[in-house]
């Protein structure tokens, strides 16, 4: 691919939460990185370059999805890197960290060499894979740690499983110390949460589901800030849900303990009334909390508690959704909506932009050390160009990914992606 | 004999698939309806001919043998052609999603489905899935309307009335469609709803249900009109829910003793089938306070109620042919 053209981005407002710079003016970019950000840079612009009119969006740094369940290897008909790449890039989303429950699982430093290549040859924002922490996903032997962070792994989780045992845990927040690896967890008490399939409450009790109790992650949060403590590990929970939870997580702060955690973009804008008439593209693991749980989230994304959103992009098709609640996959798609859907957020007052940006983009870089999450001079042009005030309605058919189970089918949304950059060339351009 | 019971009487929706959403008036209606086809049923010549020419399928993924021959009774009783489909899980495991069975059977041009499946809202998934009438034969843990309305008509013929009186139901509320249906049922006609079980097998937030929650059987029975036993399955016995048998039986079966607890012109019943020596003692399931034979009869007559009105929207229908 030859090098593309510089741009210069005119008049944008630039909102970059790893300065807390929110101003009006220019950026420049060649090379694939911001070369400069000025008030005006229109004079002795390179030769070429294309001036992107931007009076009316805002320039943010490019989303980093923390958590994104892509099939490939393995099951390419729910999604491909280059599938996933394409929806992220008409999200805003520059860099998919994808998780490990693959076929073959991502547990050995030559699948993690696989990913990159293939994401290299396919993808068109950044990728990089999680990779698991237990051999096979079994939750009994831990992985190559070291070596599976030279191949390029940005952490260590099993997915949507959680570690039964507590010595498995502590061993591999022991373990991966020092080699600075961040552990993340999905904290779900296996036995406790027994066939649940939605949250437990008098909904699930009316409509006849199974109920999964929201002790079922505080229990395994707690044990695991715990294990974090005694082992000074670096430890990140991947999706906390629920009121309980948070009160752990701040106890685990205010105590220095090296622990962060994500609220997903569903549990942040949607409750377990969504699930009502047995709608299946509702049914995500952790499950939709009440609406109190949702509110407490939100404001702990506001306080700066909670530092990650992520997608929890979860591609399923229609042979596993369309089928009776209880025997429907869990998972919703979200790399496209996750932005527009916390937009929703920023206009009703919850959450304000620079926040919102910074837990979806600016944070997960720095808690993964990657590039990334920042508009600085020098820094590589990952960019998205926002429309705050363009109102649209979600049509599923136009979504990038292979898989449509998305929770905000015909939804509205004010405020899309127009532009999204990844290293200074455009990726995705809404027309 | 009579003729053309309730003539006028119609369902405004095409489905039945629970009591939820059901008006007060719909239920007196079809009970009222039902009383007919009591009467229909004691003589010797029960048939008629309200759904000559259409064609009822029973489509149980669950095995059940009362509820399916009462439906099937019910509906040859009136006259349609009916054709019993018994899927065990097994055979679904092998490949045919239920959306799949649905339209297969959606292509057969049947009038009526009637519909048992283990999972909760898959009866109500089938149903937008096809363009006949369905009939929700007990889905998951979540309704079985027929026997709600079996139950409130027998409650009604022995009692008189539904409003004021006092039901409780006791035993697995967590697993039991027939507790959640009679719940709505019983109190959408003003009756007070009392549930009866070991706390493990009450299902969370049921006290937001507007029922009174009892843990045990002499509160719980303290002078109630009617007392509705469940079925408790059996693996759920055996320390899973309740430590064992005995242990249920002693606390929580319903013999001769517990039942003095009730008013003394207090009734019994039971969707079947029984465990006996478990939620219920032999003594007390014959006894002259069982209406536990009755609810059977009552069972094919309120089945008749819900396909005569049903069928009366059904596309293509001569009004009372």
């Amino acid at each position: 691919m030859h090098e593309p053209r510089p741009i210069l981005l005119s008049k944008a407002r630039i909102l970059d939460p790893s300065r807390d710079l929110d101003t009006k003016g220019d950026i420049l970019i060649a090379d694939g990185v911001i070369k400069d950000i000025a008030p005006n840079l229109t004079a002795g612009l390179p030769p070429e370059t294309e001036i992107v009119d931007c009076r009316r969006l805002v320039a943010i740094p490019g989303l980093v999805d923390m958590r994104a369940f892509i099939g490939e290897p393995g099951a390419e008909h729910r999604e491909t890197l280059a599938s996933a790449s394409q929806a992220a890039a008409a999200g805003g989303v520059t860099t998919i960290i994808c998780q490990p429950d693959t076929d073959p699982v991502i547990d050995d430093p030559a699948i993690v060499d696989f990913i990159l290549r293939r994401a290299r040859d396919t993808a068109i924002v950044h990728v990089h894979p999680m990779a698991a922490l237990t051999k096979g996903l079994e939750g009994r032997e831990m992985t190559e740690i070291g070596l599976l962070g030279a191949a390029g792994a940005v952490a260590f989780t099993d997915g949507t499983r959680s570690i039964g045992s507590a010595q498995v845990l502590r061993r591999a927040l022991t373990y991966g110390r020092d080699f600075g690896a961040l552990i993340v967890h999905h904290t779900q008490d296996a036995s406790l949460a027994g066939e649940g399939v939605m949250n437990e409450g008098e909904l699930a009790s009316r409509l006849g589901l199974a109920g999964l109790s929201k002790a079922a992650e505080t229990i395994i949060f707690e044990r695991d800030v715990r294990l974090a403590a005694i082992t000074g590990g670096r430890y990140h929970a991947a999706s906390l849900t629920c009121a309980d939870s948070l009160e752990v997580l701040r106890r685990a702060k205010d105590a220095g303990i090296d622990v962060t955690a994500s609220a997903s973009i569903n549990h942040l804008t949607l409750n377990e009334r969504d699930v009502v008439g047995y709608r299946t593209f509702f049914k995500l693991t952790p499950p939709l909390r009440a609406e109190e749980d949702r509110i407490a989230l939100v404001e702990a994304v506001a306080e700066g508690l909670i530092e990650i959103i992520v997608s929890d992009h979860n591609p399923q098709d229609v042979e596993v959704k369309r089928l009776p609640f209880s025997e429907a996959a869990f998972g919703a798609v979200g790399l496209e909506t996750m932005l527009a859907a916390g937009l929703r957020l920023v206009s009703d007052g919850a959450l304000d932009l620079m926040t919102l940006v910074r837990a979806m983009s600016t944070r997960p870089a720095e808690r993964l050390g990657l590039p990334g999450g920042t508009l600085r001079p020098g820094a590589r042009a990952d960019i998205a160009l926002i429309a705050l005030d363009e109102a649209w309605i979600l049509d599923p058919l136009t979504l990038k990914s292979r898989c449509r189970n998305t929770p905000f089918d015909e939804a509205r949304f004010e405020g899309r992606v127009v532009r999204t950059l990844v290293a200074g060339r455009t990726v995705y351009e809404y027309v | 004999m009579t003729s053309n019971p309730n003539a006028t009487f119609t369902l405004r929706r095409r489905h039945l698939l629970g009591i939820e959403g059901l008006s007060p008036d719909e239920i007196v209606g079809l009970l009222d309806l039902a009383e007919e086809f009591v009467l229909l049923n004691r003589q010797v010549e029960k048939k008629r001919a309200t759904l000559r020419g259409r064609t009822q399928i029973n489509l149980f993924f669950e095995a059940s043998t009362r509820t399916q021959s009462s439906f099937e009774i019910a509906g040859k009783r009136l006259g349609a052609d009916v054709m019993n489909m018994s899927v065990s899980t097994s055979s679904v495991k092998k490949g045919e999603t239920l959306v799949d069975t649905a339209a297969t059977l959606n292509a057969m041009h049947p009038d009526v489905l009637i519909v048992r499946h283990s999972a909760s809202g898959a009866v109500e998934l089938l149903a937008r899935k096809v363009d006949c009438a369905v009939v929700n034969a007990g889905d998951g843990a979540h309704e079985h309307p027929t026997q709600a309305l079996l139950d409130a008509l027998t409650i009604r013929r022995n009692k008189g009335r539904i409003q004021g009186l006092t039901v409780a139901i006791c035993g697995d509320i967590t697993h039991s469609r027939v507790a959640r249906s009679n719940i709505l049922l019983l109190q959408a006609l003003g009756a007070q709803v009392r549930v009866v079980a070991p706390p493990t097998l009450l299902p969370k937030g049921i006290e937001r249900f507007g029922v009174a929650v009892h843990g045990d059987m002499r509160s719980g029975l303290a002078d109630v009109d009617i007392v509705m036993m469940l079925r408790l399955q059996r693996e759920r016995m055996n320390g899973s829910y309740v430590p064992s048998v005995k242990e249920y039986f002693h606390f929580w079966g319903l013999d001769e003793a517990k039942l003095r607890y009730a008013r003394p012109d207090a009734l019994v019943m039971h969707p079947g089938p029984m465990n006996r020596g478990v939620e219920i003692d032999s003594a007390v399931a014959d006894g002259a306070q069982s209406l536990i034979r009755e609810q059977v009869e009552m069972g094919v007559a309120v089945r008749m109620a819900v396909l005569d009105a049903l069928s009366r929207t059904l596309p293509g229908n001569l009004p009372n042919a």
